[in-house]
């Protein structure tokens, strides 16, 4: 092939960083897609969790071709997003976000404690069909259909629900609708990111999908802005490669996570990325 | 057919309430209101401070749900709607305290209105499919003659958050009018205007009526309802007390005792007498 041997070995290396980099960037739309609605959820790493233990149980139990296994990722944690989102979407206010949060704790228990899901050592084996390629063709397709969505119709109206529900309810805005649509397509995004993450890792635990991973994927998004979908997903990737660049302040990584969002939240309350995008097309 | 409504004309108004009632812990914001909106007129709700008239608007736009009674838009029982749904259905409504989206443009405000007309759907969203661009580009076209028709065809690009506040109730209406509804409902347009800026609103409203939308608005400013008003409603303790032309409103003594008081009210009367 057509690529140097240099390149090929600096992708060698950082091969989980570029993996990581694709995952998170399409956690952080996941994140963006319920913020821009107005509404905080803390589910994403519970969403990514059912992706990702469901596809692994599709490719390890059900001998799924990894072509099949990534599109039936989403299923169950559309389901699940379904589920929690009825009750929860008609009322305003932190339902949303306590509900998730919740799901995300009752499912650490269950993948602890059913042996279907290989308790406290998670599940190995899984084989890495996922390729570089696919993560990024995914988060560029997300990204785009994001960014066509937020310059329309759709768009106006996610912007104006945000800003003032009853305002947006006036113009004819469905705001129930449009919250379990954003709620859908959060799951769906996650789902995805869990089944790819999956299979690139070969391994998946039930730690990695518990409060702090939530509370990691919602700094991507208050770091990067929700002016348009490019802004988290450049949050998302600050947040990736800095503890990578701190990989000597081994434990105090994590303090530089906690030091970020809260200068974020104080400096930059529209995010690093603040331009708002333009909501008419023609 | 109407129980207790025995309103002239009651069958073929735009806009219909009976009964129409709103109780908050100890308190009947409004009151078994029955109120007939004749299509293509100016009508006018009055009626001293915390008489029950934003929440009566509350209840026509959907904001608010109704303890009791009914509201029928064009003889179609619309009760139980949400005010999304009565939006598509053609009632537009300003704000007491202007509730313009301020990060957006003036124009993206506009266009925010025209939520209330159908739209392509997400799959030719994405897919910008012809009918996007076909009804994207209507969109525009619409939004700019809202904007043009209030004035503030130059200022379209501007951050609505920008532009001074007489320009934003002006937008607030072009926003509201933008997807041609049937019944404009007004809350205060004239509060905080000066004189010229309230004289420029009734030319706008009289502007409106003209091109054939009924308004049903409510206002603190007299001089403005008489000016404007084809018809009055006051209310009092949430309760309709007068019903009928603006001028027979000024003569009528319950209606200047709501606002007066009934000592005075009294002392004008004998004043008049003698």
């Amino acid at each position: 092939m057509a690529i140097p041997d240099w390149l090929d070995d600096l992708l060698w290396t950082y091969q989980n960083l570029i993996h990581s980099l694709g995952i998170n960037g399409l956690l952080a739309l996941s994140m963006y897609v319920v913020l821009a609605v107005g509404q905080l959820s803390l589910g994403q790493a519970a969403f990514m969790g059912l992706g990702a233990y469901s596809s692994a149980l599709m490719t390890l139990r059900l001998h799924w071709p990894f072509w099949a296994v990534l599109p039936a990722s989403c299923v169950v944690p559309a389901a699940f997003a379904l589920a929690i989102g009825v009750p929860t979407l008609r009322l305003s206010g932190v339902y949303l976000a306590i509900a998730t949060i919740g799901l995300g704790e009752v499912l650490r228990a269950i993948y602890l404690n059913v042996d279907l899901f290989g308790g406290a050592l998670g599940l190995s084996g899984i084989p890495d069909s996922a390729e570089t390629w696919m993560i990024y063709a995914l988060l560029g397709a997300a990204l785009l259909a994001l960014w066509l969505i937020g310059r329309s119709r759709i768009g106006r109206a996610m912007e104006a629900m945000r800003e003032d529900e009853v305002a947006a309810q006036v113009m004819g805005v469905n705001i129930r609708a449009y919250r379990m649509g954003a709620l859908l397509a959060s799951a769906v995004l996650a789902g995805i990111a869990g089944a790819l993450s999956a299979h690139v890792s070969s391994f998946i635990g039930p730690g990695e999908y518990g409060f702090e991973p939530a509370v990691t994927i919602l700094s991507f998004a208050l770091l990067g802005g929700i002016g348009t979908p490019l802004a988290p997903v450049l949050g998302s990737t600050i947040l990736t490669l800095l503890p990578e660049l701190l990989r000597g302040f081994s434990d105090l990584r994590l303090v530089f996570n906690g030091v970020i969002i809260v200068i974020a939240v104080l400096f930059l309350p529209n995010g690093l990325l603040s331009w708002r995008m333009p909501r008419r097309a023609a | 057919m109407t129980p207790c409504g025995m309103i002239s004309g009651g069958m073929t108004a735009l806009l219909r309430t009976e009964g129409l009632t709103r109780r908050y812990a100890g308190l009947v914001a409004v009151d078994a209101v029955d109120m007939a909106v004749e299509p293509g007129l100016v009508h006018a709700v009055i009626g001293p401070n915390g008489a029950g008239k934003t929440t009566l608007f509350n209840l026509i736009s959907g904001i608010v749900a109704p303890s009791a009674g009914s509201v029928w838009l064009g003889g179609a029982d619309i009760t139980r709607l949400p005010a999304d749904r009565r939006a598509q259905r053609g009632i537009a409504r300003t704000f007491q305290n202007i509730r313009v989206f301020g990060a957006m443009t003036v124009l993206e405000n506009v266009l925010t209105g025209l939520h209330a007309r159908p739209g392509p759907g997400i799959a030719a969203t994405i897919l910008r499919l012809p009918r996007f661009r076909r009804m994207e580009r209507d969109c525009v076209a619409r939004a700019r003659a809202a904007l043009d028709f209030v004035g503030l065809a130059d200022r379209a690009e501007e951050r609505a958050a920008a532009l001074a506040y007489g320009d934003q109730r002006r937008l607030e209406i072009a926003r509201a009018l933008a997807p041609e509804p049937r019944l404009l409902l007004l809350d205060e347009p004239a509060a905080g205007m000066n004189p010229a800026e309230t004289e420029a609103l009734g030319h706008l409203v009289r502007r409106i009526r003209a091109a054939g939308t009924t308004v049903l608005l409510v206002e603190h400013d007299m001089g403005f309802v008489m000016g404007v008003s084809d018809r009055v409603t006051v209310l009092n303790f949430g309760r309709r007390i007068f019903d009928g032309a603006p001028a027979a409103a000024r003569r009528e003594s319950v209606v200047i005792e709501a606002y007066l008081g009934p000592k005075v009210a009294a002392r004008l009367a004998r004043e008049a007498a003698s």
